[in-house]
């Protein structure tokens, strides 16, 4: 390591890129565990979470929290919304079908936004960010911002998902979800909350984002998404801490390529790695083979 | 021995998948208390009958269940009015552990406070689940499977169960230990509605009978008229 400081600032990029993917790489993941379809508009509800942030913080002139919480509630609703209008009709559809609605309403809501918001927009600063030096490093208060509220929302999530009823429910839906209505537990109204938990984090991940790059267009959830996806697949899609270990992993990958080599290597090196990982584990590096079903 | 009003009444039931009939239009009751069995060959409709008692497949007809009509209710609430359905391969969620798919049964109770009384009752009429509190429904064996998802139905505290082959793929000894529990059950309030291939230990216990042949009802009586039938002693029991 050629210089202990560069290596330590590079570490906290990865962190904080790591957690933004991590967010969206859970919305993935979480609608594969109850409905085995990817849903692939939710790199765009991402993208939908960064405008309602430059909204919120634009037109509102919201402080940071309040901007926070109104974007996770309306990116919930919208995530609730996509499963209601567009795949809850095609639940008993081959799945390819719900796939391709999903691209498709992905490609509507890019649309939608471009339409009203042809041109990027600047998120105005939300948080000041102020730098600490200690012991000649330096951390971004910004940084350890993004990076503390994603890991506590993951950590939240995964005790929703490991301990509640709801989370139980969850979690028995992605084994046999038809058996689950024969214990008295209405399926829909835990797609419809997965749904919701998913748009949040997103939404979420949308407000980092726009802390993070302060710029928002309405094209910036297509890469960001299919990376996060990948993330997902890559830690094992329908395991909840998979998606978060593939999420800083892909992370700290794209930074450490592109610090080390000339940053047009970034997306060659790391998707090369991410290939051959593949190769390796194909279901994944948390994830299972599919079980023999009793 | 029909009672007045029964607990549940199915009357003229048709299920069909597609333009294949599987029932062809049985009417049956099951008063408060009774062990009622329908027993058959395979494909004769059990499982159909079962499923179209809990929403999980559209029928005809009428299903009352406390006079109210289970018909356009759907399953979640079916089994919040208190009908436990123990379905065909028992349906334990292989990766939630033994508590987890007994927790996941209390979801339409609303009398919460005394789930630890009803835990300790199924630890009690199965120790074993006792001792694999923590191991995952997938680990278990076949008849620990089986004893779960009884378990797991009476953490619903249903009035009446739905039971689909419950000795199916068992050895003898566990059959009998099954159905002693189901006696046990029983005893304590709960009204069954049991379907077995095997008709012999089912027209022991029952109250009441049915065979069912190609989806309509062939025979009725009590289990004993029935055990010494000789129809059915030659076609379910070997003779
Ligand atoms: N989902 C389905 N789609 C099409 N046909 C079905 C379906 N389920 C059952 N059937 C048919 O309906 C008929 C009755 O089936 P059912 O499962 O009710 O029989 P059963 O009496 O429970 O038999 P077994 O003892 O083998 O479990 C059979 O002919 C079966 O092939
Ligand atoms: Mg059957």
């Amino acid at each position: 390591m050629p210089n202990p400081s560069y290596f330590f600032q590079q570490s906290l990029n990865a962190l904080q890129l790591g957690s933004i993917y991590a967010l969206i790489a859970l919305g993935y993941t979480l609608v594969y565990g109850v409905l085995r379809m990817i849903n692939f508009a939710h790199g765009d509800l991402f993208m939908v979470g960064g405008f309602f942030c430059f909204a919120a913080a634009t037109y509102l002139g919201l402080s940071f929290v309040p901007t926070l919480l109104l974007v996770m509630a309306l990116a919930a609703l919208l995530g609730v919304l996509l499963e209601r209008v567009a795949y809850r009709p095609l639940r008993n559809a081959p799945r390819v079908s719900a796939v391709i609605t999903a691209l498709g309403c992905g490609i509507f809501l890019e649309h939608l936004v471009l339409a009203r918001y042809p041109y990027p927009q600047s998120v105005p600063e939300l948080v000041h960010n102020v730098t600490w030096h200690v012991a000649g490093l330096s951390f971004s208060s910004l940084q350890l911002l993004i990076v503390g509220l994603s890991v506590g929302l993951m950590l939240l999530l995964d005790f929703v998902v490991r301990r509640t009823m709801v989370g139980l429910a969850m979690r028995a839906i992605s084994w046999d979800m038809r058996v689950v209505p024969l214990l008295g537990v209405p399926v829909d109204r835990i797609i419809t909350f997965t749904f919701a938990l998913g748009g949040a984090l997103g939404g979420a991940a949308g407000v980092m984002y726009s802390l993070a790059y302060p710029v928002v267009d309405p094209f910036m959830g297509v890469l960001v998404g299919w990376k996060a996806f990948i993330a997902a697949v890559l830690g094992g899609i329908g395991n909840i801490r998979g998606a978060m270990l593939g999420g800083f992993l892909l992370g700290g990958v794209e930074i450490f390529v592109a610090a080390y080599y000339p940053s047009t290597y970034r997306d060659f090196v790391a998707f090369a790695l991410l290939l051959g990982l593949l190769i390796l584990r194909p279901y994944g590096l948390l994830g299972r083979p599919p079980t023999q079903k009793v | 021995m029909s009672p007045a009003s029964p607990l549940l009444s199915v009357q003229d039931l048709r299920v069909s998948y597609g333009d294949i009939p599987a029932v062809k239009g049985i009417s049956f009751d099951v008063g408060e208390g009774e062990i009622v069995a329908l027993v058959g060959a395979n494909g004769a409709g059990k499982t159909s009958t079962l499923r179209a008692i809990s929403g999980v497949v559209p029928c005809k007809g009428r299903i009352l269940f406390g006079g109210q009509d289970l018909r356009k209710i759907p399953t979640d609430r079916i089994v919040a009015l208190g009908i436990a359905h123990v379905p065909e391969g028992r349906g334990i969620f292989g990766d939630l552990t033994v508590h987890e798919n007994l927790r996941l049964a209390t979801w339409p109770r609303k009398d919460r406070h005394d789930l630890d009384r009803d835990y300790g009752r199924v630890f009690e009429l199965f120790p074993r689940l006792k001792e694999r509190r923590d191991q995952l429904g997938g680990t278990l064996s076949g008849g620990e499977q089986q004893m779960l998802a009884l378990g797991r139905a009476l953490m619903i505290r249903p009035r009446m169960l739905l039971l689909d082959e419950p000795s199916m793929g068992l050895a003898p000894k566990l059959v009998r230990d099954i159905f002693k529990v189901l006696g046990e059950i029983h005893r304590a309030g709960a009204t069954l509605l049991l379907i077995e291939q095997n008709a012999n230990m089912a027209l022991h216990v029952a109250t009441r009978a049915h065979v069912l042949e190609t989806g309509t009802i062939a025979l009725s009586g009590s289990g004993p008229e029935l055990l010494k039938d000789p129809r059915v002693r030659e076609v379910y029991m070997g003779g």
